[in-house]
């Protein structure tokens, strides 16, 4: 019975198919599986799959840079101190001469990983904090949403500034759990609100009466359920990592020299942004570019991936009906269905 | 209804506690105010260090250290800075900078904010929801220190292209400024504009999205047609039916989006040189001053703890079915 059970269960979730909760399981006979629905839906929406690619071009540009320079983030070029963008230096020299493309790219690459790593261990944690809160409910769930209710009101970026010299001078992961720590409440709380209503479905309950350990139940059958929102908010958690990192680096509290983040560039261009403005402008034109495609690209995602949401259709029909009034009633319907949960984003604090 | 304003602010006063004493213990356990004197060359003697170190109390045990701090903060003393100056001093004066910039970005940004939500969502794919849209995304995907430094340049160039200084951004005073009274004002909003808008922007971009959508759940509610069947004009049904039924969402967010805001204020303290909490944030954490960290830190709960309380106050004036 278990082995059916599961297997039936997986079916479900392998691969890029993740229902919803609210979502019907999909007819495998329907020729459409999800997983094509889903992708059909996020190639329509242009300005999102337009982010995704900048995402990855970013991403590869990050970790692929010395392929395309002579030059290093740390060495100096005796002959050229703050020349404009252009020549030898793309992106110009700082006043001792450091190559500001390699210095960049550099930046990038540790503000990059530290949002990816970010991301993923405090969506990760979130999930585990919500369903347990949402499954066994009592004082486990009371205690961990007082944790929860704690953290948001202690600004995080007061909190992470005070340990800084704590890992100052060692590895910057313990600054990457230190962000982490601070990241996952507002997915916690949806998660757990989420597992609340999937703990009534009829799965979960033969599944806990045929006698599966919580264990089992939260990891094979609350989870999976919800993946397609895990994976939202992990998209959107990048985003918030990067620009808390480079705020704290902004002050020196981050990431330490000798390694660069952008916000540490960012700092040091601050005071000539009218005499150098290379050295400002494009460290902070990459960073307000990789949080906005992170951003769409999520909100993107969020409409592809929600079931009722009808944004990738809407858009075609609402050329062939644009000055119909009555059109306006059905995009009010469709747009609020599709509306992104309010605590879902602006969690940069 | 009392009741449950009661209990709100209990869970607040222990959370604001429990903040402080978090923080205190935190820069207690990682600043070392110490190592700085140890380091100094020619190195001072044992005792002198000694005595420093009984000064600043590291010779208790942090509990105890928390409770004599925490014991004069209740009869108003906030104790000493590393460099022996008292904090009760400086503290009304930089609150007071910080409270100005909040509220006046905070009241002015939620204003705003709303009205630009509300417009989006009733004029929802026209140009201006478009613009509204793209631009609070940009602005929530720009740090603080980006948007600050932009205005900063931007009135540079403003100042540069008129030929006389109108737009000021270091200070929030020009020193040693002498004259009339008028005139005093007006040189204090030359310097609050710049920095004021910084935080404006943010606020905005922030609640201008959830308002939108929150707006956008009460247009296609069934009692706003039944407003409207009943002989309402339109106008008069979204504002007196539809808006204050979107506005409960909002009560919420205010209490979170605080944190946004205080954030906000130490970049734009720092970046417009103003002497503020936040500004004495950094620097107390720059000296490992642990004393000056949890004053910032108790000034920051007590600050979320009055706009908590107070979000859950407009809760319950604008939804009736907490009143009962």
């Amino acid at each position: 019975m278990t082995t059916i059970l599961n297997e039936g269960d997986s079916a479900g979730t392998t691969g890029a198919a993740q229902g919803s909760p609210v979502d019907a399981a999909p007819d495998p006979d329907k020729g459409t599986s999800r997983g094509r629905l889903v992708l059909r839906r996020f190639v329509r929406n242009k300005a999102a799959l337009v982010c995704l690619a900048l995402i990855v071009v970013l991403y590869f540009l990050a970790f692929c840079y010395p392929l395309f320079t002579q030059w290093t983030y740390d060495q100096q070029d005796y002959t050229s101190f703050l020349v404009p963008p252009g020549g030898t230096h793309w992106f110009g020299t700082d006043k001792i001469g450091t190559d500001m493309f390699a210095q960049v790219m550099r930046g990038l690459q540790k503000s990059l990983t530290i949002g990816l790593l970010v991301g993923i261990i405090s969506t990760s944690f979130a999930a585990l904090v919500g369903t347990t809160a949402g499954y066994f409910l009592g004082w486990t769930d009371r205690s961990l949403m007082w944790i929860v209710d704690l953290l948001l009101t202690l600004p995080s970026f007061l909190i992470i500034a005070i340990c800084s010299p704590a890992f100052r001078g060692k590895t910057w992961l313990i600054f990457v759990g230190l962000l982490a720590v601070f990241q996952w409440m507002i997915t916690a709380r949806i998660v757990r609100g989420m597992t609340l209503t999937l703990k009534e479905r009829e799965f979960v309950k033969a599944a806990k009466f045929m006698g599966q350990p919580a264990r089992r139940i939260i990891f094979k059958h609350i989870l999976p359920n919800m993946a397609s929102l895990l994976i939202i908010d992990a998209t959107i958690n990048v985003g918030s990592a990067v620009l808390a990192e480079t705020s704290l680096s902004f002050f020196g509290f981050g990431v330490q020299p000798p390694d660069v983040s952008l916000g540490t560039l960012i700092s040091d261009g601050t005071e000539s942004t009218l005499t150098y403005p290379w050295l400002f402008f494009i460290p902070a034109g990459f960073l307000v570019l990789f949080v906005l495609s992170v951003n769409f690209a999520g909100d993107g995602l969020r409409d592809a991936l929600d079931p009722s949401s009808t944004k990738g259709r809407r858009k075609e029909s609402k050329r062939k009906a644009l000055g119909e009034l009555r059109k306006a009633k059905f995009d009010v319907q469709t747009e609020r269905r599709g509306m992104p949960a309010p605590q879902g984003e602006g969690k940069h604090r | 209804m009392t009741g449950f304003l009661l209990r709100r602010l209990v869970n607040y006063v222990v959370l604001a506690l429990v903040a402080t004493f978090l923080a205190f213990t935190l820069a207690s356990v990682t600043f070392d105010p110490i190592g700085v004197l140890q380091q100094r060359n020619p190195p001072p003697p044992a005792a002198t260090i000694d005595a420093k170190r009984h000064d600043l109390h590291l010779d208790q045990p942090i509990p105890e250290r928390f409770v004599t701090w925490m014991g004069g903060v209740v009869k108003g003393d906030f104790g000493q800075t590393i460099a022996n100056r008292p904090i009760t001093e400086e503290l009304g004066r930089r609150a007071g900078v910080s409270l100005r910039l909040f509220l006046l970005g905070i009241t002015l940004g939620i204003t705003l904010g709303v009205l630009l939500g509300v417009i989006s969502a009733i004029r929802q794919y026209k140009f201006s929801d478009y613009f509204a849209t793209i631009f609070s995304f940009v602005v929530l995907s720009t740090p603080v220190f980006v948007i600050a430094t932009l205005l900063k340049t931007g009135a540079q160039s403003i100042n540069n292209s008129i030929g006389s200084n109108v737009l000021l951004f270091t200070g929030e005073t020009t020193p040693g400024f002498s004259g009339s009274w008028g005139a005093a004002l007006v040189d204090r909003l030359q310097h609050m504009i710049v920095p004021t808008l910084t935080i404006v922007l943010s606020q905005v971009a922030y609640y201008s999205r959830y308002q939108r959508s929150a707006m956008l759940d009460v247009l296609g509610s069934d009692f706003l047609r039944t407003a409207q069947a009943k002989g309402l004009t339109r106008r008069k049904a979204l504002f007196k039916h539809g808006l204050r039924t979107a506005l409960i969402p909002m009560a919420t967010l205010f209490a979170f989006g605080f944190g946004l805001l205080i954030v906000g204020g130490t970049f734009t303290e720092r970046i417009f040189s103003w002497f503020g909490m936040g500004d004495w944030l950094i620097t107390g954490i720059q000296n490992q001053d642990t004393n000056i960290t949890a004053t910032v830190t108790l000034f920051i709960a007590v600050c979320v703890l009055v706009s908590g309380w107070l979000a859950d106050v407009l809760y319950a004036a604008l939804d009736p079915r907490i009143r009962i």
